[in-house]
């Protein structure tokens, strides 16, 4: 019983939220005193960040596996420029717009894809991604093919464009809080919930009443949505989109933040965006051994917390540990 | 009127008969086992009722439906809620949101009502939480609502299982072999548990292989034989049964039977 005892009582808490905003907030404040490399390199965090909290949705809470979300970055991206540079649209009914295609595609893709699992699942969505990349080069008189697009204006709203890059990390930083804000909500819901039951068991959650097929569905939709909405806050953001931009790196970059982070934690992805992304320039230093050295912290890290840095800061994930190894 | 009602079930696999013309009623209330030797086909059985595997001939009926062929899903929509022989637990999920899950059937809810939370999604989330502790506590997990299932241990998380299941409101429980793996302390601890159950009016069928338990609490019991209905009747009937002897002789788990 001497387990029992140890497992039992007092209400955990999980310091993750205040100090994933807080650190956010710092390195935002840290930014605007720094250079504007700095800023470039956090606003690209934030926009995977809001790409991570997405893809958890579908990876995360409900356990499939998708190696395709780029397509929907995409998406967004190329909506934004054709809409913005193209016909010179404002950038929030163009952001809505182009989301609003990313999500009855995802709809129209998801519902026959769904039906496979596992293997199956990662291979057709990853054909999706490669199917887009392709379209983006060959569709000349929509995409401009490898040229890509560029002028595309910044973030704004009613005329007023946010001039500055610090001005802008300030707009993408609120996405992120406000992206984020939703995870967290739909998370702990009856939905949210149906959503991760189903990633514990399937034969279970449909034992329950639960549709899987359509809560994998919503799962994928909202990944596609928040992936939009990311593509097109690059395009704002850099003013450039090329095919390249939404290729297979991206998809290795924010699987590397999701399990580098807390895939499954609302936290996780953020943490993980922030901190691949700001790696590479901390380890600037070390010149040529810098590779090595990005590579070496993060086996290190996935070895040693192996349910990512948000756990570390989760007193259930941290007594969880703590009784499997009373348990040996 | 019967609750549940099987009528001449079938079930072939390739050249296995696993069901074979299988009938039987389960009245409201009652607590009914199906009992068998292993292969007998009480797990197809199972599956078949719960939607899981659509039978190859027979009907389903349930509360006075004929459910042959409806999904998983949508059987237990109906009320219809199942156990796993096999642990089944949502691992990443505390035990307390176990049972919460468990309500998925008599709640309402989507993504609007999550993002908004209106009035009635506070109090229906309250209300569940107060009702997944008291079901909690009624299986004996009253202070593990914040641990991670997967850290239970094996006995417990059959108990889990079985308080997610009734925070369903089943109006029918399906029971596949709830003992399984427990010792002794914790299967008359189960026992207790699904009488209880039962007089708090659901209706239980139920699969076992420990006989002392279906002897001591089912008030009815169906044995199954390759895939046959070879003896019903209670308790008493089933132990003089002579083809229900002749099925078990020399299996020594249930030489206390005979």
């Amino acid at each position: 019983m001497t387990l029992l005892d140890s497992i039992s009582i007092r209400s955990p808490r999980s310091w993750v939220a205040p100090i994933a905003v807080l650190g956010l907030l710092g390195l935002t404040a840290y930014a605007f005193g720094a250079n504007d490399y700095l800023v470039t390199v956090l606003g690209l965090a934030a926009i995977y960040g809001v790409f991570c909290t997405g893809l958890n949705f579908f990876m995360g809470y409900a356990g499939q596996a998708s190696f395709g979300q780029n397509a929907f970055a995409a998406l967004g991206g190329y909506g934004t420029a054709i809409l913005c540079a193209g016909y010179g649209w404002q950038p929030l009914p163009a952001l809505v717009v182009s989301t609003l295609i990313a999500g009855v595609i995802a709809l129209i893709v998801g519902y026959p894809t769904l039906r496979l699992r596992g293997h199956y699942l990662a291979m057709a969505t990853f054909a999706l991604g490669l199917m887009t990349y392709e379209i983006s080069i060959e569709w000349n008189g929509l995409t401009q093919g490898y040229m890509g697009y560029s002028g595309i204006p910044p973030l704004g709203v009613a005329g007023y464009e946010l001039g500055s890059d610090k001005a802008q990390l300030v707009a993408l930083i609120f996405f992120l809080l406000a992206g984020v804000w939703i995870s967290r909500r739909l998370r702990e819901s009856r939905f949210g919930r149906a959503v991760r039951a189903i990633a514990g068991s399937e034969a279970a959650a449909s034992a329950l009443g639960i549709g899987i097929a359509r809560y994998k569905l919503a799962a994928f939709v909202i990944a596609a949505l928040y992936a939009s909405v990311a593509g097109s806050l690059f395009a704002h953001f850099i003013g450039f989109i090329s095919p390249e931009v939404f290729g297979l790196q991206m998809v290795v970059l924010s699987f590397t933040m999701l399990y580098l982070g807390g895939i499954g934690t609302t936290w996780g992805p953020v943490i993980g965006a922030v901190i691949v992304s700001l790696m590479p320039e901390m380890l600037r230093g070390l010149s040529e051994l810098q590779d090595v050295a990005y590579c070496a912290i993060l086996i290190v890290i996935l070895i040693f917390v192996p349910k990512g840095l948000a756990s570390l800061f989760d007193a259930r994930t941290a007594r969880r540990a703590e009784v499997s190894t009373s348990a040996r | 009127m019967s609750l549940l009602s099987v009528r001449g079930l079938t079930k072939r696999f390739g050249g296995l008969l696993a069901n074979d013309t299988i009938s039987f009623e389960v009245p409201e209330g009652m607590l009914l086992a199906v009992i068998g030797p292993n292969g007998a086909g009480k797990t197809t059985l199972f599956n078949i009722i719960s939607g899981v595997l659509a039978p190859s001939s027979g009907t389903v009926w349930f509360d006075g439906r004929d459910i042959t062929a409806l999904s998983a899903a949508q059987t237990a929509l109906l009320g219809v809620i199942r156990t796993y022989q096999l642990v089944q637990l949502f691992k990443d999920l505390t035990v307390e949101e176990n049972v919460l899950v468990g309500s998925h059937r008599i709640t309402r809810g989507g993504i609007a009502a999550a993002l908004f939370r209106p009035r009635w999604v506070r109090e229906q989330e309250g209300r569940l939480r107060d009702e997944a502790r008291e079901l909690l506590a009624f299986v004996g997990l009253g202070q593990m609502g914040e641990v991670f299932a997967d850290r239970l241990p094996y006995g417990q998380q059959r108990l889990l299982e079985i308080a997610r299941a009734l925070a369903a409101k089943p109006r029918l429980l399906l029971l596949d072999e709830p003992a399984a793996g427990l010792n002794i302390e914790e299967t008359a601890a189960l026992a207790d548990i699904i009488v209880r159950i039962n007089r708090g009016g659901t209706t239980v069928l139920l699969i076992e292989h420990d006989m002392s338990l279906i002897m001591k609490i089912a008030s009815r019991i169906v044995v199954l034989d390759f895939g046959r209905v070879i003896a019903e009747g209670t308790a008493d009937d089933i132990r003089k049964h002579p083809d229900v002897i002749a099925a078990y002789l020399g299996d020594e788990t249930t030489a206390d039977l005979v």
